[in-house]
């Protein structure tokens, strides 16, 4: 099979500018991306350089942007790729130090600000601590997160927003609030409400897209989201407010009625600031109507809001069952 | 620069962290340098599980007698009963950091069965335990808040007259060059995979902490046994979890028998990993493979069963292979793993150096032996970097600051410095490190493999001198100081090379077979000669000294190994 790998290149010690440098090889067809670069860097030009180590989807060493977007080399089978050349780039939202290598020393530290290891209450158990199996199975997902930074290179809202924490973090906090064992999920939550927090997440899905072991890291940061709304925790948040009025307004009229979720989601002095669009609005016929239309079976859709939340399931927390005195 | 700590643990997978977080524990300053973050450790790829006799009406005597068993009665059992007696609360303190193994319906503790035990005693996490140990304990060393070098390469040992006191290494990303005293130095710094082509190991698996402390004069021993792990992927190498055969899957021949139950009647495909290895390469060489391969099934076990617990092979499967394991069996054969040996160490991770210790896959307790039983690599990693982190630490504390103990950290820097220099400025005479390499891996695996003979042991002597020519040729093509991986890989290269050679002549020597270690010139275990360690004595441009030490008996006679 022949591959032609167009690769970004950068060696800060010469001119210190990014460039591409083409390899056309002959490789076998069940070679991946890494195994073709593994082959540049062996045979035809020493000078590569790219991390990499266990070459099966487990070290989180060798993410990079293939086609422009983000995944392990190790897991990108060249025969899967269609495009006559296949372009290799470092991992985006991270500078380079060289060729396809970035520095991840930002991307420890937002890791190291979550306090990321177990934060348990009261004694320790002399044996082990007895928790549901499926709570300890639904960690599994979230384990599963090799810190390759494929979700962070890809994150949209950090592209615009260096201080938001990021995919892989929340998806480590998202972790530890679930892990039965851990008793500090309201600082956690709390942590995750300010500034750079769930809220700044502009819901992209492209960190559920890039990430190679199926982890979702929005879908965590979602669900961190609801449960600071179902906590009370985020009642002064717009993010929060926002949340809220949508739900509010789609499940009683079955429509979102768009002044209304302007007046319920901000706050007067916000209020204020919107005077003059609303002003150019009205002028030009374009203000929605101030009684909303309810559609003719909104009772359904008011349904389908009650069911959803009906089979939310509460977290489970050792510290709160033990403070509630019920048996585990 | 000059760095200076009472404590460095070189290594940062589970051995290692466990070391330095111990250390930092017992109140000492404490470093860990690893050349990948931590995370990317090689501890991360275990798969199936740890062990430890936790359950109602299992023993550690049981567990002991397994892995000595297991062993062939080469490990020493004073070390084995340590693991044995301390790994239930190892297993517990992994459990209280954080780790979320799998629990039965009660919500305790769940079990799986593995290859050479007599009880279900290992612990896991789906099929990514050494992954969830291993984020584990980069949390608790987060925790703590141990200083780490990180992305940096160790390229030798500070010592003189038989005492180490730091290490020489390169920060990766700026090439510099520098050393760090320190009173005690831990090595964890994992396999040497890398050695034999092809392996399940990762890149980074070089033996790197083996060959340096081998050069500064520590000892090594059981050389001669390297596991051959018997589910290894077709092409690509990749391992495939003991766990699936744990969780029920079948070994099948070309014509479709559970041939196990030949060589293993009453263990089937749960004999260990030496017997299976041993069985699965005859049958594929007297013809009843497929494709120099025999097919583990797994299709019995349900798509619902091997999404929850064996998901990982599952995708590693059909992506590396393009096998689905929910329909299909899956072509494997005995690939590379594991050595047995490694640094020897005393139950505390001491060496035959001062100052020197060793903890994980590159020490050599002796707990495994001749053959390591699957899901006790883990444990043991736990158990000794725990020990030899106590140890070092107390060390540490009988000596004065480094500085003034020790002062040879600049004329050490200064020799590796030129040492590096005369590397870069070889000149290209058509000798690659890679190719090097290739040629020993693909031939260790064809004469140090699962079967041996003195023919192709000696040929391997010989070719082995001839590739250590060649690598003293070999040109690094990258001039450039930041994150050169050509020079590292040619750095990496010499390391393997005298860990082969130590592989071979420990092999030759071995007159007998056991464990991992089949001669096919002596097919029986000979207890009456070779009831004893090989031990290795690194001397400079000649062949290393041989010694023979006892193996350590405690309660467990040798008896006949049937599985």
């Amino acid at each position: 099979m022949d591959v032609q790998l167009k690769v970004r290149r950068q060696n800060p010690e010469a001119e210190g500018t990014p460039y591409w440098k083409e390899y056309a090889l002959e490789v076998p067809d069940h070679f991946t991306l890494l195994d073709a670069l593994i082959q540049v860097r062996e045979e035809v030009d020493e000078t590569l350089s790219l991390r990499c180590s266990c070459r099966s989807h487990i070290c989180g060493s060798c993410s990079m942007r293939v086609n422009g977007h983000a995944n392990l080399a190790c897991k990108t089978k060249l025969s899967d790729i269609h495009s006559d050349t296949v372009t290799v780039e470092p991992m985006g939202n991270m500078p380079v130090i060289k060729d396809l290598v970035v520095d991840l020393e930002p991307f420890w530290k937002k890791l190291y600000s979550i306090d990321p290891y177990l934060q348990p209450a009261g004694e320790v158990p002399e044996r082990e601590y007895v928790v549901p199996a499926d709570s300890m199975l639904h960690l599994d997902g979230v384990v599963n997160c090799i810190m390759c930074g494929a979700c962070v290179s890809d994150c949209e809202s950090l592209s615009v927003n260096p201080i938001f924490i990021g995919p892989t973090a929340f998806a480590k906090e998202y972790r530890f609030i679930m892990d039965p064992r851990d008793a500090a999920d309201t600082q956690r939550l709390m942590q995750m409400n300010g500034p750079g927090g769930v809220w700044d997440c502009t819901h992209c899905f492209q960190c559920v897209e890039v990430c190679p072991k199926d982890v979702a890291p929005m879908d965590r940061i979602m669900a961190m989201r609801k449960m600071l709304v179902d906590d009370g925790l985020a009642e002064k948040h717009n993010g929060a407010r926002r949340q809220k009025a949508f739900t509010d307004i789609v499940g009683r009229y079955g429509r979102l009625d768009e002044t209304r979720y302007l007046m319920k989601s901000v706050t007067m002095v916000e209020l204020a600031g919107y005077a003059k669009v609303g002003l150019r609005s009205m002028t030009h016929g374009k203000l929605p109507p101030l009684r909303p239309h309810r559609i003719p079976d909104a009772a359904r859709i008011r349904r389908i809001f009650e069911r959803t939340r009906s089979t939310q399931r509460r977290r489970f927390k050792l510290h709160q069952q033990a403070q509630e005195g019920s048996p585990v | 620069m000059i760095y200076k700590h009472d404590v460095l643990v070189v290594g940062a997978g589970l051995a290692g962290m466990r070391a330095a977080i111990e250390a930092h524990n017992q109140g000492v300053d404490v470093a860990i340098v690893s050349k990948v973050y931590p995370v990317r450790s090689h501890s991360n790829a275990a798969q199936g599980g740890i062990n430890a006799a936790l359950g109602e009406g299992d023993t550690w005597e049981s567990h002991g007698y397994d892995t000595v068993k297991g062993s062939d009665y080469l490990g020493d059992q004073d070390a084995i009963e340590i693991l044995a007696r301390e790994a239930p609360a190892a297993v517990l303190e992994l459990e209280h950091w954080g780790v979320n193994f799998s629990r039965d319906e009660t919500g305790h503790l769940g079990t799986r069965n593995f290859g050479g035990a007599s009880q279900a005693r290992t612990f896991f996490v789906a099929d990514i335990t050494g992954q969830a140990l291993l984020q584990v304990m980069f949390e608790q060393l987060v925790r703590v808040g141990v200083r780490m070098y990180n992305e940096w390469f160790v390229t030798s040992l500070i010592e003189s007259e038989g005492v180490v006191r730091g290490i020489v290494g390169m920060d990766i990303r700026s090439g510099q060059l520098h050393a760090i005293q320190a009173k005690a130095v831990v090595l964890a710094t994992g396999g040497m995979g890398r050695v034999f082509e092809p392996s399940t190991n990762a890149l980074i698996n070089t033996g790197d902490g083996m060959a340096i402390a081998y050069r500064a004069g520590a000892r090594l021993m059981d050389m001669e046994m390297m596991q051959y792990h018997p589910t290894t992927l077709k092409g690509s190498g990749a391992l495939l979890t003991e766990g699936a055969r744990g969780e029920g899957a079948y070994l099948l021949n070309a014509e479709g028998d559970r041939f196990m139950k030949k060589y293993a009647p009453n263990k089937l495909e749960l004999a260990s990993r030496d017997v299976v290895s041993r069985a699965e390469q005859t049958e594929i060489n007297e013809g009843r493979g497929v494709d120099n391969c025999v097919l583990l099934d797994c299709r019995h076990l349900g798509k619902d069963l091997i999404m929850r617990k064996l998901g990982q092979i599952h995708e590693l499967a059909l992506e590396l292979a393009g096998v689905d394991i929910v329909e299909q069996p899956v072509p494997v054969r005995p690939g590379f793993h594991y050595p047995m040996g490694g640094i020897k160490t005393d139950v505390d991770g001491k060496t035959t150096l001062d100052g020197l210790y060793a903890a994980g896959e590159c020490a050599c307790v002796s707990i495994h032996g001749g053959n390591r039983l699957g899901a006790n690599s883990l444990l043991d990693t736990v158990i000794f970097g725990r020990r030899a982190g106590a140890a070092a630490s107390e060390h540490s504390r009988s000596l004065p600051s480094p500085s003034d103990s020790f002062p040879l950290g600049e004329a050490a820097l200064e020799q590796e410095t030129s040492r590096i220099r005369a590397l870069l400025d070889r000149p290209y005479v058509g000798e690659l490190a890679a190719k090097v390499r290739w040629d020993m891996g693909v031939n260790m695996v064809k004469h140090c493999g699962v079967f041996r003979d003195a023919d192709g042991l000696s040929e391997m002597g010989d070719l082995l001198q001839s590739l250590q020519d060649r690598a003293t040729r070999v040109h690094v093509g990258d001039k450039g100081r930041v994150f050169n991986t050509n020079l590292t890989s040619v750095l990496e290269l010499q390391f393997m090379l005298d860990l082969a050679v130590a592989v071979q002549i420990t092999a030759l020597t071995r007159t007998e077979s056991r464990g991992a270690h089949t001669r096919t010139d002596y097919p029986e275990r000979d207890d009456e000669h070779w009831l004893k360690h090989i031990q290795l004595q690194y001397r400079p441009n000649e062949a290393p000294e041989i010694h023979f030490t006892p193996v350590t008996m405690t309660r467990w006679e040798p008896q006949v190994r049937s599985y």
